[in-house]
């Protein structure tokens, strides 16, 4: 019988003895404590910062706090530091994927009206 | 014999090979519990599977919330001038005060994960509810900053005024004016800021709506002792919801509010 599936072949070994998710990992009290105090001081600093003139670099500073508080909170409140490779590829993969929107949405507006100035 | 899993079969595999899926009762027999579904292998790769639907959901959310965060970037390039006054009239004490609020309610909601994980029910409908007093005050600090862009005009809309940007008024301690005026065509393009700031700051608001209504039903459920056995999967994604949307704002605070607060002038 082509259809007939046997209990083996249905129930794959490998997903059960695979080590990538054959352990569970909890994130202690202590790390979260010191997730949060880093996460106040950055918004100290990204407040602080702002009233400094540094030109051009202001949103540039700006945007490189908020990119490192984001990093800190998928990697420790969001447990992806703790995931397993799936998990970690697919989040890598859509903010991939979303700068790449960007870029060629961005390539558009700034070559649209090439040499017309 | 199209099919030789018979439900009897399918039974006796369960109890072999899903160490995770069954609990022994004090009576000694295998108790298969609800919340675990049969065509996962192990309790953990169901876990995963969850985790990963999870995360694919929240790279929609990035990208909804990308195509905001790109619309405004593209018009501050375009109406610059207009962009850094609107941006100065928002209220930075109390959007540093909703950072801190929001990364203390994200903070909660990491800690109610762990008590989920360890098994304190108490606990963790205790966290739960300081994580939704925290929304909420969220939302309350924002509702005053709304008002005040209502008492200012800077509502887009039939009532929206530019009077402020063309004729800036003067600082009794400087006795001058905290901004050099618009042309009045440039000051039209602050509504454009306005309508991107409620925009986005709006449909953050709407995500912590819904967060804050799936915390009442989580707190109840959790108050249950539906989560303090080793059943985690609801509380651990709805985790990564609420951290997602602390997320957007720690990116729409400084965007919105900072990047043109340092003396141009």
């Amino acid at each position: 019988m082509a259809h007939e599936v046997s209990h083996d072949q249905a129930h794959d070994p490998s997903n059960v003895t695979n080590p990538e998710h054959a352990e569970h990992h909890i994130v202690t009290p202590i790390q979260y404590c010191l997730v949060f105090a880093t996460l106040l001081v950055g918004t100290a600093i990204t407040v602080a910062a702002a009233y400094v003139n540094m030109g051009a670099f202001n949103p540039v500073i700006a945007l490189a706090i908020a990119c490192t508080k984001a990093v800190i909170v998928i990697l420790f409140f969001m447990h992806v530091k703790y995931q397993s490779r799936l998990i970690k590829l697919t989040v890598g993969a859509g903010f991939f994927a979303f700068i790449i929107l960007v870029t060629m949405t961005l390539l558009d507006y700034i070559s649209r009206a090439w040499g017309m100035w | 014999m199209a099919n030789s899993i018979t439900s009897t079969g399918h039974v006796d595999h369960l109890e072999k090979l899903m160490p995770h899926e069954s609990i022994i009762n004090d009576e000694g027999e295998h108790v298969v519990l609800p919340q675990h579904r049969h065509h996962f292998e192990t309790a953990e790769q169901q876990r995963e599977a969850g985790s990963f639907g999870m995360w694919l959901f929240l790279l929609t959310e990035i990208m909804f919330f990308g195509g905001l965060f790109f619309a405004y970037l593209l018009y501050r390039n375009w109406y610059y001038p207009a962009f850094a006054v609107a941006s100065n009239q928002l209220n930075v004490p109390e959007g540093a005060a909703n950072t801190a609020i929001l990364i203390t309610s994200g903070f909660f909601m990491a800690l109610g994960v762990w008590a989920a994980e360890v098994r304190k029910k108490k606990l963790l409908v205790l966290m739960l509810v300081f994580t939704t007093i925290f929304g909420v005050a969220f939302l309350g600090v924002k509702a005053d900053e709304y008002h005040e862009k209502y008492e200012k005009h800077h509502i887009p809309g039939a009532s929206f005024s530019t009077s402020m940007f063309t004729n800036p008024p003067v600082n009794p301690k400087t006795g001058k004016p905290d901004e050099l005026p618009l042309a009045p065509d440039m000051a039209q393009h602050t509504e454009i800021f306005f309508f991107l700031y409620f925009a986005m700051t709006g449909m953050h608001a709407f995500h912590m709506i819904i967060g804050i209504v799936l915390l009442f039903w989580l707190t109840w459920r959790a108050h249950r002792g539906e989560f303090s056995s080793g059943y985690v999967a609801p509380i651990e994604n709805f985790g990564l919801y609420w951290h997602f949307v602390d997320i957007v704002w720690l990116f729409l605070f400084p965007l919105l509010y900072l990047i043109n607060r340092h003396p141009i002038h």
